[in-house]
């Protein structure tokens, strides 16, 4: 039951990327963008990760207003939106092969919904003893992997200083 | 077969990537890249029928880790979404400025240089 119901979520997920790539309008392919991370969301939490799902809301909420911000004050029609024939073509053709490719090695992998990997197990059963919390998610992000923490972080803030310096209006003295 | 659904999700990323002409449209091509990619890493940690990961207190924790689903993806993919989201920040305002100086999203026009 739940992997048919991922199964139909991935499908309009598919469907609503096309449909957000190919629109005549910006504003409207960016509600489509939209509509795929909330739908993304709930996939998380059939998959058994609440606290995925919330933060994918709330990064989908905030890529939202930052999107429209872009785009709702400037009057963009798009006519012409795809390259020309040759480029493309030839791009259908790699992107074909990529698929095809990437599948054969996906075959390869364990089959979907067979148990946890080696590394988890430690964290499972000694994880409440070892940092006295109920959520393991927590206690992997903010005990056992702190450095991984600590350096997203950091990526997170050199990227935001970068955004906010090509943003600047004038530059100083 | 799961996991193919995912591949598609990500190969129409990189179509939008690689075939459209407007920064925005390529800008929601690396959204839907990045979308698909942290989802077949929370696929990979699924166990069928199984638990999230948290703790109740009547639970056995032995029996918790025989049921639960994996959590080291779910902690990685946490952190991998909040900087999926500083990087578009980063794209955007470098959009933002290309437009206020050529005044088109249009790639295949901002091919001028300007000092």
């Amino acid at each position: 039951m739940t992997e048919a119901m991922i199964f139909f979520l991935m499908g309009l997920m598919i469907l609503g990327s096309i449909i957000a790539l190919e629109s005549k309008d910006l504003l409207s392919s960016v509600i489509a963008i939209g509509a795929v991370g909330f739908m993304l969301s709930v996939i998380f939490l059939l998959l058994r990760a609440p606290d995925i799902a919330i933060v994918q809301v709330v990064i989908e909420i905030l890529t939202l207003i930052i999107l429209i911000r872009v785009t709702i004050s400037r009057d963009i029609h798009i006519i012409g939106d795809t390259r020309e024939f040759l480029p493309f073509a030839l791009n259908m053709v790699l992107l074909v092969i990529f698929f095809i490719i990437a599948a054969e090695a996906i075959r390869n992998m364990p089959a979907f919904g067979t148990g946890v990997s080696k590394v988890a197990f430690p964290y499972l059963s000694r994880g409440l003893n070892d940092t006295g919390s109920a959520n393991i998610v927590t206690s992997v992000i903010l005990d056992y992997r702190a450095y991984d923490t600590l350096g997203e972080a950091t990526v997170l803030f050199t990227a935001l200083i970068g955004a906010i310096t090509i943003l600047r209006r004038e530059a100083k003295k | 077969m799961i996991y193919v659904m995912c591949l598609a999700l990500f190969v129409v990323g990189l179509y939008g990537i690689c075939c459209k002409k407007n920064l925005i449209k390529i800008i929601l091509g690396f959204i839907i890249m990045d979308y698909a990619v942290n989802l077949f890493i929370i696929l990979i940690g699924y166990r069928k029928n199984g638990i999230a990961p948290i703790l109740d207190k009547t639970m056995d924790v032995n029996k918790f880790a025989l049921s639960s689903v994996d959590p080291m993806p779910q902690a990685i993919v946490l952190t991998a979404i909040v900087i999926g989201l500083a990087v578009t920040a980063l794209m955007v305002a470098v959009c933002v400025r290309i437009y206020e100086r050529y005044g088109t999203f249009d790639i295949t026009k901002i091919r001028k240089l300007k000092g």
